[in-house]
């Protein structure tokens, strides 16, 4: 087949922050699609391009240091370029941190598929004084080295025009490979004896011996599997004597890189202290870099309220509110069954997850800038001390406090930590973090129920929800993940400044996935509650849902509510200002006075603290339900900590109202 | 996952008593990795993040608890405490 008849297959691999997403989005533009790899939480993305008559699809691959498998987004890159063999792999480095990126190449280079080095980052390099060759780094590795700057789109179509060499084989390509370090060349010997003829295709033998004389998990579990009884006997003795390999194989390929860069790459004096060096004086100094993220974070906060909050209500009024009224109008003569389904359950629900979008646009691009910039590493640095307390590390700080804002950026946020483990325990607590519409029931029910004491009461509401969270925390990191504590190594990347189009795509990427998916279950869900509270008569005073409550009354008594304030509280998983809405309509307008003073006059001040609490703890929205099912890949968890919540929110707030009565209140 | 304590020496430590935790250097101060400990999941995450025996370690920030940041190959990395105990190096002076 003709090449140009033919999509040539291009992956993009580099470790991260090193520019990926920029280069992919200036060859691809819109021309993308953004899933996940199969059975992953690790996005994929993948575009397709055209260049001099030729078309190219380009995989991204997710961004790792090493192709050992420690994570899931190192056995995904070192999978894809095995199994699928790319024409290219362009191997993405980071000019100014040269030798360190190289490590990647390093192990690209065995794998069975032609790399193209991109130098990125050349203007950062200068910067900070690194000055490179690239004609001679090119020498020493014998695979094309093309200088690039994707932030201002230079050096692109040389790369595209390397890449096309390559692909047509026009270009002398003859790699110089790393070895191990040199006393343990014997052992590497040994093991590829031991594993000779019996390595499956297309797994490269030399490749799969360096990977054993790792300790990679994956790739023993396949030799095992696939080795004679005594071959298998004699491979676990030799990597028995010598599990001290690891280091010997990473330290050939660091020699290899010193022998690559030597002539190439010169160094600044030291001595000489960066711009990322001044700015981190500040940004991690353990009591400076708490003003600082203060600062920024207050920001986040009024950017939200200050814009966010008057979108989302004109969303609500205008868009969702005409919507409906106008579903109501092109379906006069229908029955009123249908027509209530439409306006009230599908649009009703429909504008419930709309008006989630302002805010999370609103996160989004503000977490977008500040990973962009090379803030967000700072920040979890600073709050690593913090987080320990909980058997969590500083990178699930941020993920956590985007939950002030709406817990849905925040379950989606935990992707940034590696850990398993860290990741899992922060989806779990998130819903503990009172978003904005906790927050705004709070803000309405507090000063209806206690006055001048309103701002005291929400300030006391918010630390017991934070304290709760802290407790959950240790809890279930003791109880059930036996108090491991995921290590704590994190790259700060050099600070530069954000790349609009960068974070532009990323946001509306983000934002499409969220309705797609989260959309489909919050709609389902959001139809299954209104014919709750409809049916059978048409009203809700009559309907399932106030049987429902009714019937979990004595539940709700052990808190002190009654039926009305138990149903309250079931209406909030579609959205918590649901709550007010159901209070509103159970309560109705008959008895005379607004919906606070009703409140107010019937129930007591312990009713009320409890049902605060029980707000603010309670599981959360069917969003966040249906993004922790996304993120965790598992209905257990979710349910785990559904039924984690709700115990915790009903004992927490039975204690609250015992406690009130107790004291009289 | 079991974390395995592995240990590694790039030359014989001997005698040398200039060997010590990155932990117990100061700002300022650098050194040459002798040895890595730690569970092989471990190892490997920091030998691709560059610490190798060998490699010159600058400690760009250390206040004493608490993480600390580092220089290595050029690149900044922030370490925990406890990650920072398992990374000897010895230390060299100016």
């Amino acid at each position: 087949m003709a090449l140009e008849e033919r999509a040539v297959l291009v992956a993009l691999a580099g470790q991260p922050n090193v520019g990926k997403s920029t280069l992919f989005n200036l060859l691809t533009g819109l021309s993308q699609h953004v899933g996940n790899w199969p059975g992953k939480t690790v996005e994929r993305k993948e575009g397709v391009f055209v260049h001099d008559g030729m078309r190219y699809r380009l995989v991204d691959l997710p961004g790792t240091y090493s192709l050992t498998a420690n994570s899931a987004e190192e056995v995904i890159t070192r999978e894809f370029i095995i199994r699928e063999q790319p024409d290219v792999v362009v191997a993405l480095v980071d000019a100014a941190i040269l030798e360190r990126s190289l490590y990647l190449v390093a192990e690209l280079l065995p794998l069975p598929a032609p790399v193209v080095v991109a130098l990125n980052m050349m203007d950062v390099a200068e910067q900070e004084g690194v000055h490179i060759e690239p004609q001679v780094l090119e020498a020493a590795l014998g695979v094309p080295v093309v200088p690039t700057v994707a932030t201002r789109n230079e050096g692109v179509n040389n790369l595209l025009a390397s890449i096309e060499k390559v692909t047509r084989g026009d270009y002398p390509y003859h790699p110089t490979l790393p070895r191990i370090r040199e006393d343990h060349g014997d052992v590497f010997q040994k093991v590829e004896a031991a594993i000779e003829g019996c390595v499956p295709d297309p797994y490269p033998q030399d490749w799969t011996a360096l990977k054993l004389l790792e300790g990679d998990q994956e790739i023993t579990k396949m030799m095992e599997a696939c080795l004679p009884e005594d071959r298998l006997r004699r491979l676990h003795s030799i990597l028995l004597e010598h599990d001290d390999a690891l280091v010997a194989v990473a330290s050939g390929r660091y020699e290899w890189i010193g022998r690559m860069t030597r002539a190439a790459l010169t160094r600044p004096k030291t001595g000489a202290i960066s711009l990322t060096g001044k700015l981190d004086r500040w940004a991690t100094h353990p009591f400076w870099g708490l003003v600082i993220m203060a600062g920024i974070l207050g920001l986040v906060f009024w950017l939200t309220y200050a814009v966010g909050a008057p979108l989302q209500e004109f969303l609500d009024t205008y868009v969702v509110g005409n919507l409906a009224a106008l579903a109501r109008m092109a379906l006069t003569g229908t029955p009123s069954w249908l027509t209530d389904l439409v306006a009230d359950g599908v649009i009703g629900g429909v504008g419930a997850m709309l008006t989630f979008l302002p805010i999370l646009v609103i996160f989004f691009a503000v977490m977008g800038v500040l990973e962009d910039v090379g803030y967000l590493a700072r920040a979890a640095y600073v709050m690593d001390r913090f987080m320990h307390l909980m058997g969590l590390h500083g990178k699930s700080f941020l993920p956590l406090f985007l939950g002030f804002g709406c817990n849905v950026p925040a379950v989606l946020g935990a992707r940034v930590i590696e850990s398993k483990r860290a990741r899992l325990l922060t989806i779990l607590l998130a819903p503990l973090v009172p978003c904005s519409a906790r927050m705004t029931v709070i803000a309405f029910l507090a000063p209806a129920f206690f006055g001048s004491a309103a701002a005291l009461v929400s300030w006391g509401m918010i630390l017991l929800g934070l304290t709760v969270l802290a407790l959950s925390g240790v809890l279930i990191n003791k109880t059930i993940f036996h108090g491991e504590r995921a290590a704590f190594i994190m790259e700060l990347p050099i600070y530069h400044l954000p790349n609009w189009r960068t974070i532009g795509l990323r946001v509306w990427q983000r934002s499409l996935s969220f309705v797609r998916k989260a959309g489909t279950l919050i709609l389902g869900v959001s139809v299954v509650v209104w014919a709750l509270s409809t049916l059978p008569a048409g009203n809700i005073e009559t309907s399932y849902l106030a049987r429902l409550g009714q019937l979990l009354e004595p539940v709700g008594r052990l808190m002190g509510l009654d039926w009305r304030l138990t149903v309250a509280l079931l209406a909030s998983f579609i959205a918590k200002e649901n709550s007010i809405a159901t209070l509103g309509v159970l309560f109705g307008t008959a008895q005379g006075g607004s919906l606070a003073q009703q409140l107010a006059a019937t129930f007591p001040a312990s009713t009320a603290l409890a049902f605060l609490t029980v707000q603010m703890l309670f599981i959360p929205c069917v969003a966040t339900v249906a993004v922790i099912r996304q993120e965790t890949k598992s209905w257990l968890w979710t349910l785990f900590d559904l039924g984690f919540l709700l115990i915790v929110s009903l004992s927490v707030s039975s204690a609250v109202y015992w406690a009130a009565r107790l004291l009289g209140l | 996952m079991r974390a395995k304590s592995h240990r590694f020496w790039a030359s014989s430590p001997g005698s040398n008593d200039s060997v010590v935790s990155l932990s117990a250097l100061h700002a300022g101060e650098h050194g040459e990795v002798v040895e890595l400990a730690g569970g092989r999941c471990m190892l490997s995450r920091m030998t691709a993040l560059g610490f190798t025996p060998g490699a010159d370690v600058r400690v760009v920030q250390n206040y004493g608890r608490g993480p600390l940041i580092a220089r290595v190959r050029d690149a900044r990395i922030a370490l925990g405490r406890r990650e920072a105990e398992r990374v000897y190096v010895r230390k060299s002076s100016g």
